[in-house]
Formats: structure tokens, sequence, C-alpha cells
């Protein structure tokens, strides 16, 4: 009996010990789960304040006066009519110049390009060239297109170079998108008789569109909201006047001088109203700043609500 | 479409008239293909162009300004009557920066990637990652409103004797604002080590935790590093944020409670300016950014040796 007895008490105190063990793994478990929490509370909080702080500096210039009137001397008197009307013409240039080239360069390296060096060496720039920082994009644009090509320091320069900025991410996410697209679509094409370019136009850059679109759209966000590239190249900071309109009542109707006007563009103006010491600027900075986040997050939420609606419905 | 139809409706022709119009559609073929390529090359010449404009202004400084004199002297006043071309002061501003950034973004980034995808329910994630990859799109400028406006004057609460301008301020928003860079890329990474590979863990009688510590960060280290390597490179090549609120005084000193100009604010700093060109102030920002390019390869060339050297294949 005491033999059988001493064994089983031995057990009894190491199932103690084991239960002491899984206690206390199980506590490192929920710890750890708290701490996460955290650190990623800590990550989305801190940037929720800063943007709610934002809002609230910004809140006192959101009006119709702001967005209609030029900068000025007088804080209070200040607007971003040029500031947003330059936006949208540098990223007009840019739209033209990025789009056609990175979805090309997308379609080339998936569907067209050989196995070989030649197709390996265009995937390792395009993957290096996203890990450039932006600024060595504007040095680019400053000794290429400012002085070598003599296009100045101009919205058409400042476009091309956002454009070369968002190539990557165009490429990448064409490529994505036209990857997810199963073979059989092209074989079926194919089998009817469809050659390369019909098969790649008609089916598989109509089916990858909603991809295609998301990557453009993160691109042009990104374009948005970069700085220091046109800083770079010399934009000025204190425009009061607008570029010449691009359409005319006369003909030829359009009118191609505003490609080489004088701009500013929103990012800059805020960083200009930034630098100035006065705190009445930068409340127009916070509003300028509440303007760029909310249409960077909307491009943004809108490519990101694409795909993942994309991803819910397309099953091939 | 329109070569079957002419195909069928016209029996009589010889086959090889027939099919006549197929010389012209390769032709069409050949100058699209040939047309795609070029819009694929653009990579390349982007790349060549960005290395050759570097080197060819950076040749013209170099032939003003030994070397040894910009890899060692301690000053960098190149706009000033006295001037000094000591690249090292704006170096020193760069790393201090980039260094604080990665105190901060490193841990928070890791354990957030480590709580998303081990701990955290597919409902959470399923919101938390979307959110991730917008804040990833927030414009630098508006941080360094941020560093200026609100976390400078926040640290002087507690700090008295912290500068308006400085390194930390900066150094941290950068930090913050590279954590969704790392969340987000260092999840994925976790999410691919297949679920094979947990499911061990846990019959052997691992945790959550033990198994997110020892099996699947080990199996994912080679893109949990991925993801640092590119917040190294997005904090160094970070131009805003130090432009706005770390000062634009070079000076050779780690200090973070001091202020100090980084490679890049001082390019954003000469380019406000009017300098002529050609001007050794001018070609000055080239070689300014040849060595931040430098340094960005560098960096990614230490990652791309640790991954190879951690790399687990499964």
């Amino acid at each position: 009996m005491t033999d059988q007895v001493k064994p089983q008490a031995s057990v009894l105190a190491n199932l103690d010990e084991v239960r002491a063990m899984i206690k206390r793994h199980k506590l490192n478990d929920s710890i750890f789960a708290i701490i996460g929490l955290v650190a990623l509370m800590i990550g989305l909080l801190t940037l929720l304040t800063l943007f709610v702080d934002l809002v609230m500096d910004g809140y006192p210039r959101f009006n119709l006066d702001f967005m209609s009137e030029f900068p000025s001397r007088r804080a209070g008197s200040a607007g971003l009519l040029s500031a947003w009307v330059g936006s949208l013409l540098v990223l007009s240039v840019t739209f033209i110049s990025a789009v056609p080239m990175g979805v090309g360069a997308g379609i080339y390296l998936e569907e067209y390009a050989p196995k070989n060096w030649f197709s390996d060496l265009i995937e390792i720039n395009v993957t290096n060239l996203a890990g450039v920082p932006s600024i060595i994009y504007g040095l680019l644009a400053l000794g290429l297109f400012v002085y070598i090509l003599g296009l100045g320091q101009s919205i058409v320069t400042a476009g091309l170079t956002l454009g070369l900025l968002i190539l990557p991410v165009v490429i990448v996410s064409t490529r994505e998108a036209i990857r997810s697209i199963p073979v059989a679509i092209r074989e079926a094409a194919y089998a009817v008789g469809a050659t390369k370019w019909q098969v790649v136009s008609q089916h598989v850059v109509h089916y990858s569109f909603g991809g295609i679109l998301t990557g453009v759209i993160i691109g042009m966000s990104r374009a948005i909201g970069e700085t220091a590239p046109i800083i770079t190249i010399g934009a000025l900071t204190f425009i009061a006047f607008l570029p010449p309109s691009p359409v005319s009542a006369e003909p030829p109707y359009l009118n191609f001088d505003w490609l080489f006007s004088g701009f500013t563009v929103l990012p800059i103006q805020m960083f200009s109203w930034l630098s100035r010491p006065n705190p009445e600027f930068h409340i127009n900075a916070a509003a300028t700043g509440a303007i760029i986040i909310v249409v960077t997050l909307l491009m943004n939420g809108t490519a990101i609500w694409l795909r993942y609606n994309m991803r819910k419905k397309i099953k091939w | 479409m329109n070569m079957a139809t002419q195909v069928l409706d016209t029996p009589d022709l010889p086959i090889s008239a027939r099919f006549a119009k197929n010389i012209k559609r390769n032709i069409k073929e050949r100058v699209i293909e040939f047309i795609l390529m070029l819009a694929a090359m653009s990579a390349v010449a982007t790349t060549l162009a960005i290395v050759a404009i570097l080197l060819y202004e950076s040749a013209s400084f170099f032939e003003h300004v030994s070397i040894v004199d910009f890899l060692t002297d301690t000053q960098w006043t190149p706009l000033f009557e006295d001037a000094h071309y000591g690249i090292m002061p704006l170096v020193a501003g760069t790393l201090t920066t980039s260094f604080i950034a990665l105190l901060v973004a490193v841990p928070i980034g890791t354990i957030g990637a480590i709580y998303l995808s081990e701990f955290a329910s597919h409902k959470t994630r399923e919101i938390v990652k979307p959110i991730l990859e917008l804040l990833v799109g927030v414009p630098t400028v508006v941080f360094g409103y941020f560093a200026l406006l609100f976390v400078t004057p926040m640290l002087q609460t507690f700090l008295p004797n912290l500068p308006a301008f400085n390194m930390l301020g900066p150094g941290i928003v950068i930090g913050i604002m590279v954590v969704p860079y790392i969340a987000s890329l260092a999840e994925d990474a976790m999410r691919a080590v297949p679920m094979s590979m947990r499911e061990g863990s846990y019959a052997m009688g691992a945790t959550r935790f033990q198994t997110a510590l020892r099996v699947v960060t080990p199996a994912a280290v080679s893109g949990i590093v991925a993801a640092y390597i590119l917040a190294i490179s997005r904090a160094v090549g970070e131009t805003m944020v130090v432009a706005i609120a770390a000062g634009q005084q070079p000076t050779l000193t780690f200090n973070p409670m001091e202020g100090a100009a980084t490679i890049t604010a001082y390019i954003v700093q000469v380019a406000m300016g009017d300098l002529p060109h050609g001007s050794i102030g001018y070609q000055s920002i080239f070689a300014a950014g040849l060595v931040l390019m430098l340094m960005t390869l560098a960096f990614n060339l230490i990652g791309h040796a640790t991954r190879k050297k951690f790399r687990e294949s499964y």
C-alpha cells in the first residue's frame, strides 16, 4: 500500500508543478495580448489624436473664402486658391504621364517579357525605385527636367517628377492585378483565334481593371501629399496668380501655356505657412493639412474598399 | 473577329490571300510589344538618370572639394564666406533622427504585428489592417506639423530645456509614422508562415505566446527584416518632418536634445533659396543626395545579407 501511495504523491506534486507552469504560460499569453493591443493602440490612437488636433487647430479657417483667396501677408485673409489649382494641374500631368507608362510597363512585365536577364534587370529596377527616397527624385528633376531639358520650375516639371515617383506603385499594382487573372481566361481567348494584344487588351486588362485602378488611386494620393521633390525643383511658395487657363473661348480652345507656368501646391503652401514664426499662419497650415489628409484618406479609402470588395466578389 | 469573318466570307480566294491581313496584324502586334517594352524600360532609364545626375553634379562638386575634407571635416557651411564641406554633421543628424525613429517604431511595430497576426480575432484584423494601410498614405508634411506644434511642446512640458527645434520630437514622429509600415509588412510575413507549423507547436503543448515567439517569428524573420529595412529607408530619406521641426543648423552632434540639420533638410533649405545653377552650393545638394542614396543602399545591402543569413525555408 505505502509503496503505491508514494509514487502517486510524487506524481501529484509534479502535476501541481505542471499546472503552475501552464498557468504561468497562460498568464504570459494574456499579458502579451494586452501589451500587443496597447502597442497597436499607441500606433493608431496617436495618429488619431494628431489628426483631431489638426482639425481643431485649423477649424477657424474652414470656409469658402479660404478656398477662393490667394495667399496673403495677413494670415486671416490668406487662402489656398493658387495651391489647390496648382495641385490639380500638376496631378493631371502626373496622371497623364505615369498611368500609361506604369500600366504599359506592368503589362509588358507580366504578359510579354521573356524570362531572361533583361527582364530581371527591369524587375530589380522597379523594386529599387520604390525604395529611393522621394527627395532624390527631386534632385533628378532639378538636374534633368529643370536644367538639361530646360523645362524650368514649372507645372510640367513637377507633374513629370511626381509621375516618375509613383511609377513603381502603378507598375507593381498593375502586375499584381494581372497576375490574379487565371491562365484559363487567356487560353480561352487564344483558342478562338485572338492575337496576343487582343487577349491582353480585351480580356486581361479588362478583368484586372479594378486592381489597376486601385494602384493608380493610391499612387495619385501619394502624389498629392508629396512635398520634398517639388520643393527641390524650386517651386515658389508665394504665388498670387493662377496659371493661364487650359481652355479658352476662342480657337484653338486648348492652351498649353499653363504647363510652363510657375505654381505652388497644397503641401508646399502648408510648409511655407508652417515655417513662419507668426502662429496665426500655423492655423492656416493646420487647415491645409486637414484638407490634404481628408483628400488622401478619401482616395486611399476608396482604393482599399475597391480592393477588398473585389477580393470578395471575384471567384475564378 | 474581322479576320475570321473574312476567311469565311471569301471562300473562293486562295488561302494565302485570305490570310494576307495577318502580316499587317503581325506588324501591329510587334509595334505594340515594342511600345510596351519602352514603357517598361522607363524604370531602368529612371535609375540610370538618377545615378547619372547625382554622379555628374557630384563630380563637379568634388573638383572643388577633396573627398578627404568631405568625409573628415566636422563643419558643413557651404553657403558661408568661410566654407567648410564636411558631410559628417548632416550624416550625424540623419542617423540620430533615424535611430530615434527606429527605437520607437521597431518595438511598437513588431509587437503590433505579432498581436495582429497571432492573437487578434479575425474581425479585429479585418478592421485594423485597412486602417494601417490608410495611415501609410498620410503625407509627411502633416507629420512635420505634429512634430513642431504638438509633440515638441508636449515633450517640453517634462523636458523644459528642450529647444523648439530638436531631433527628439521629429525622431519620435518619424517613428510613429513608420509603425504602420512595420506592423503591416511584418504581419504579412507572419501570416505567410504555414498553419501546419503553428499546429505542430500547439500540439506539443505550446501556448500562443510561445508559438508566436519561437515558431512564427523565426520562420518569418526574413520578411520582418525586410519590413525593418523599408522603415530605415523611410526614416533616413524622410524630409519634411526634419526640415520643419529639427532645425536648419548643421551641427555635429548625436544628442537628440539639440537641433541639427539632416541631409534631406539641407537639400530643402538650399532648394528654398535662390542658388544659381552650377554654383558650388547647387552642386553640394547633389553630393549630399549622393551620400543619402549610398546610405539607403548600404542599409538595403545589410538587410539583404541579414535576410539571406536568417532565411528559413519551409
